[in-house]
Parts: structure tokens; C-alpha cells; sequence
């Protein structure tokens, strides 16, 4: 056989090799910034990176190493759907927190959701008021 | 040159675990608990995606697959029923 089959193994098995180390890395920095980082709200932005970029970087190491066309189609199937779900859990997670107030708020650079909040509070206390009085 | 791919990872990987089994220890909330929870089942799903990678097989592909499709209902469902039971809110 001609080299070049060789050269071209050698070089996706180092680009996988890379992908793997680079996802387990993410994994890694999720963790740190779990422990370090003080409130919820920077937790969740240190928790996804493993979820979306490390679990891309891993199932492309598993797509190139296989050397099968037919398995990525299922790599891709698991991305997306954790594309689609990760931001379920994490609006889900946010809002939870938000509303129990496990944040501090000096640290928000912007906080859109505050006058809704504000808004919704004083429409319920008007009603709340005006069944009262009826 | 796998087997010092595979040492790298197991290393990364088992400090992260750790990382997160002590968050999910430590607290001081329930959410961060479901957070440090989600961070481990995705430190999982990296592990299964490792090994079909180092040894060449699929036997994990279904389970990286379901993970990443109901991984979520989870701390979907924890987050919905969460309440504050704290008497000064912003202290942790």
C-alpha cells in the first residue's frame, strides 16, 4: 500500500486526539467554575460548556475515529437534541432561581426580567385587593 | 499515543466529577444542586464518548443518545417544584 493512507490515519487520529483532550478539558472547566464562581447565575454560564462545545469536540472524536459514514447521523441527532434541550433545563433553572432569589443582583450587569416581575406582583396584589373589597 | 489520550481525559474527567460531587455536597442551594447534577451526567455522557473513541466500538451510542434527549426532565421538573424556605433571602 501507498503511504498516504498512513499519513492521512495519523493525521485525524491527532485531530481526535486534540478533540478528546480539549472535551475532557471543558468538562474540567465547568467543574472549577462550579466551585468557584459565587452565585447560580455564573454556575450555569461555567455548566454549559461541557453540555454543547465538550460534547460536540467528543462526539466528532468518536465520529472520526470510527471512520464509518453512517454514525454521523447519529452523533448528529445527539447534539441537536441536546441543543434543543439544554436551554429547556436552563431557562427552567434560571427562572427558579430568579424568582427564589439565589443571586446577587450587585453582580448582573443588566436585569430585564426585574420590571415584569414588578409588573406581574402589582397586578396580582391589585386583584388580590379588589376581590378583598367585592 | 491513545493511551496517553486516554490518561489525560480519565484524569480531567475523574478531577471534574469530584468537582461537581463536592458542589453538589457543598450547596448551599437546591438549584445549584441540580446544576452540579446536570454537570455530572455531561462529565458522564464524556466519559462513554471517550471510550467508544479510545477502543473503537458504538456499545455506548444508544446511552449518549438518551442521555442527551430526557437528560433534561430532571432538573426541569426540580426546578418547577422549587420554593424558597430560606429567612433571609439573599444570604446563602
Amino acid at each position: 500500500m501507498s503511504p498516504e493512507p498512513n499519513a492521512v490515519d495519523t493525521l485525524i487520529d491527532a485531530v481526535s486526539a486534540v478533540f478528546m483532550v480539549v472535551g475532557a478539558l471543558m468538562s474540567l472547566a465547568a467543574a472549577i467554575g462550579l466551585l468557584r464562581f459565587p452565585d447560580l447565575m455564573s454556575r450555569m454560564h461555567a455548566a454549559t460548556k461541557p453540555q454543547v462545545l465538550g460534547l460536540f469536540l467528543l462526539l466528532a472524536a468518536v465520529g472520526l475515529q470510527l471512520r464509518t459514514w453512517w454514525v454521523w447521523p447519529v452523533l448528529l441527532v445527539a447534539w441537536i437534541f441536546q441543543l434543543l434541550t439544554v436551554p429547556v433545563s436552563a431557562h427552567m433553572v434560571g427562572r427558579a432561581g430568579y424568582r427564589t432569589k439565589h443571586l446577587h443582583k450587585e453582580l448582573l450587569s443588566t436585569d430585564e426580567l426585574e420590571a415584569v416581575v414588578v409588573k406581574a406582583a402589582k397586578a396580582a396584589r391589585d386583584s388580590e385587593e379588589n376581590d378583598g373589597g367585592m | 499515543m491513545m493511551e496517553l489520550v486516554l490518561t489525560v481525559t480519565a484524569v480531567a474527567l475523574a478531577l471534574a466529577a469530584a468537582g461537581a460531587i463536592i458542589r453538589i455536597a457543598r450547596g448551599p442551594s437546591l438549584l445549584d444542586r441540580v446544576l452540579a447534577a446536570d454537570v455530572l451526567l455531561a462529565i458522564l455522557g464524556a466519559a462513554l464518548c471517550i471510550d467508544m473513541a479510545v477502543n473503537r466500538h458504538l456499545n455506548n451510542l444508544m446511552l449518549v443518545v438518551a442521555v442527551s434527549v430526557i437528560g433534561f426532565i430532571g432538573s426541569v421538573t426540580v426546578a418547577r417544584f422549587v420554593a424558597d424556605r430560606r429567612e433571609q433571602p439573599n444570604e446563602p
